[in-house]
């Protein structure tokens, strides 16, 4: 770290070091010249603490004397060879970033081959292969399971990767670009565009669409705003859009919850849904390997 | 040195100022030098002071202790990087008074966690960990989505920071009350966390 204000810090810090160092090396000399001849016992220091509590003038013990020295040696070396003073630089020109680079090229020489032999191996083969579905377990379980869960059975709001359903679609290049690219499903908010009755009868029509007992009145209703409105999206079938992340209606899948009051409640409020972007951080080979795991999931021949 | 060694051991005066003088001078090497210096003084590019929401969920996250159990500070090993993404540089905290680097990782490393996850999943998240994350065994704060931010002191906590050298202009803390007011303490939070470290975002 060499970028100071001015150049008189550089300075100041070599000098403040180098004379602690020249100043701990003279306070060992000066404390050393006693030395007792065999035989000689040490004079007693004049000073007494509670009444007849004397201290013996002894040499230094050689073994501390010697770690003392040792320290000194090691400073001197350290500052050579690392970046203690800023005025020098360093003989190894060592920087942490130096460091952590070489760590991270060392890793990336060592692994990456091992995800890159996948890459272009199409993504149902990648599936089949029992390396890749380990190593594509291991990374879900670093950057997936807070959302998707350890089993990937999804929780509410995150949806479940083991089943035939898919929001956005499940063929190998759509999960891929799934994971790659990240999604953002957005239902508006129709709380104030249809009011309390509207948004009963529009529910109760989407829990007839998948089959469930509903009040027919209210569903009949809610099938005119529906067909209207909803149907946008969800297609009037209400069998949903990939193409946009809209949900089939008609299954007995549910992201939040297919009761009536949460049914309401998404109509109401709308859901704002993120899958983030994987693919700058994890790069294309982990993303690969990543989607041949996930599509390993709902696909038990691959196993 | 008899004499100094009488000085010292006789005269407690003495005995302290030689002491703090001694161990000031690691401080006065290691840490002084570094108040002078533009990458521990500067922020980095994309690095702003906090809007009013943010700083308002970033003394919710102090107060709730959070940093008890959550650190800041991504080191620059891989097995760091790999899980979190870039190493964390000082230029990132310098409007953070005081910064929340930590040292304890019950929970995860938070200093790039800004856009790891959807505000919904935090949401979930806060009101109970344990229906995202089954194995957490990190504590329920559902009270924060009752909690409305006390909005009112905003402009005070914004006008004390720039004291300090955060940048905030007039307009800021004149909008601090409007930006703040009508939110819950939850929504003030998950902002701040969904603010933390994109300077740095999608690298490692």
């Amino acid at each position: 770290m060499t970028d100071f204000y001015s150049g008189f810090w550089g300075v100041y810090i070599a000098v403040i070091v180098i004379a602690s160092l020249i100043w701990l090396a003279y306070l060992l000399k000066s404390q050393t010249v006693l030395k007792l001849k065999k035989g000689e016992t040490a004079e007693v220091l004049h000073h007494k603490w509670d009444e007849d509590l004397q201290e013996f003038n002894n040499p230094l013990p050689a073994w501390w004397v010697g770690l003392f020295i040792l320290t000194i040696v090691f400073a001197v070396g350290y500052l050579i060879f690392y970046p203690g003073l800023v005025v020098f630089g360093n003989v190894w020109n060592w920087t942490s970033t130096g460091q952590y680079q070489k760590e991270v090229a060392k890793a990336d020489d060592k692994y990456g081959p091992l995800y890159n032999k996948f890459i272009n191996l199409p993504i149902p083969e990648v599936a089949k292969s029992a390396e890749a579905r380990d190593m594509g377990k291991r990374l879900f379980g670093t950057y997936c399971i807070q959302c998707h869960g350890v089993d990937a059975r999804g929780a509410k709001g995150f949806p479940n990767l083991t089943d035939a359903d898919w929001l956005y679609g499940g063929e190998p290049a759509k999960i891929e670009k799934t994971i790659a690219a990240g999604r953002h499903g957005a239902m508006p908010a129709f709380g104030a565009a249809f009011g309390e009755e509207k948004i009963k009868d529009v529910a109760n029509f989407v829990i007839k669409l998948s089959g469930r007992p509903h009040n027919e009145l209210r569903a009949a209703r809610g099938e005119a705003t529906f067909k209207q409105v909803c149907a946008a999206c969800h297609t009037p079938a209400g069998t949903g859009n990939q193409d946009v992340g809209a949900p089939n209606l008609t299954d007995k899948i549910w992201l939040y919850g297919g009761s009536e009051a949460t049914i309401i409640e998404t109509v109401t409020n709308g859901r704002n849904n993120v899958m983030p972007a994987w693919k700058e951080f994890l790069g294309d080979g982990k993303v690969h390997v990543l989607a041949g795991y996930v599509y390993s999931l709902s696909h038990s021949e691959t196993k | 040195m008899d004499k100094l060694q009488k000085l010292i051991e006789e005269n407690v005066a003495w005995l302290i100022v030689l002491t703090v003088l001694t161990l000031s001078v690691a401080m006065m090497v290691e840490i002084l030098p570094l108040m002078f210096s533009k990458s521990t003084t500067q922020p980095i590019a994309g690095v702003k002071p906090y809007p009013a929401l943010q700083l308002a969920g970033r003394d919710i996250y102090i107060r709730e202790g959070c940093y008890n159990c959550h650190s800041q500070m991504i080191r620059p090993f891989r097995a760091e990087t790999e899980r979190y993404g870039h190493y964390s540089v000082a230029g990132e905290s310098v409007y953070d008074h005081p910064f929340l680097w930590g040292s304890k990782r019950t929970g995860p490393d938070l200093a790039r966690v800004g856009g790891r996850y959807s505000d919904e999943w935090h949401r979930a998240h806060l009101i109970r960990p344990q229906d995202v994350v089954p194995e957490s065994v990190m504590p329920s704060f559902r009270w924060l989505a009752a909690n409305p931010v006390d909005s009112a002191v905003m402009p005070a906590k914004m006008a004390a920071l720039r004291k300090v050298g955060v940048p905030y202009t007039d307009a800021d803390i004149a909008a601090a009350v409007k930006d703040t007011e009508g939110k819950t303490e939850m929504d003030a939070l998950i902002a701040y966390l969904q603010g933390l470290g994109l300077a740095l975002k999608n690298k490692r």
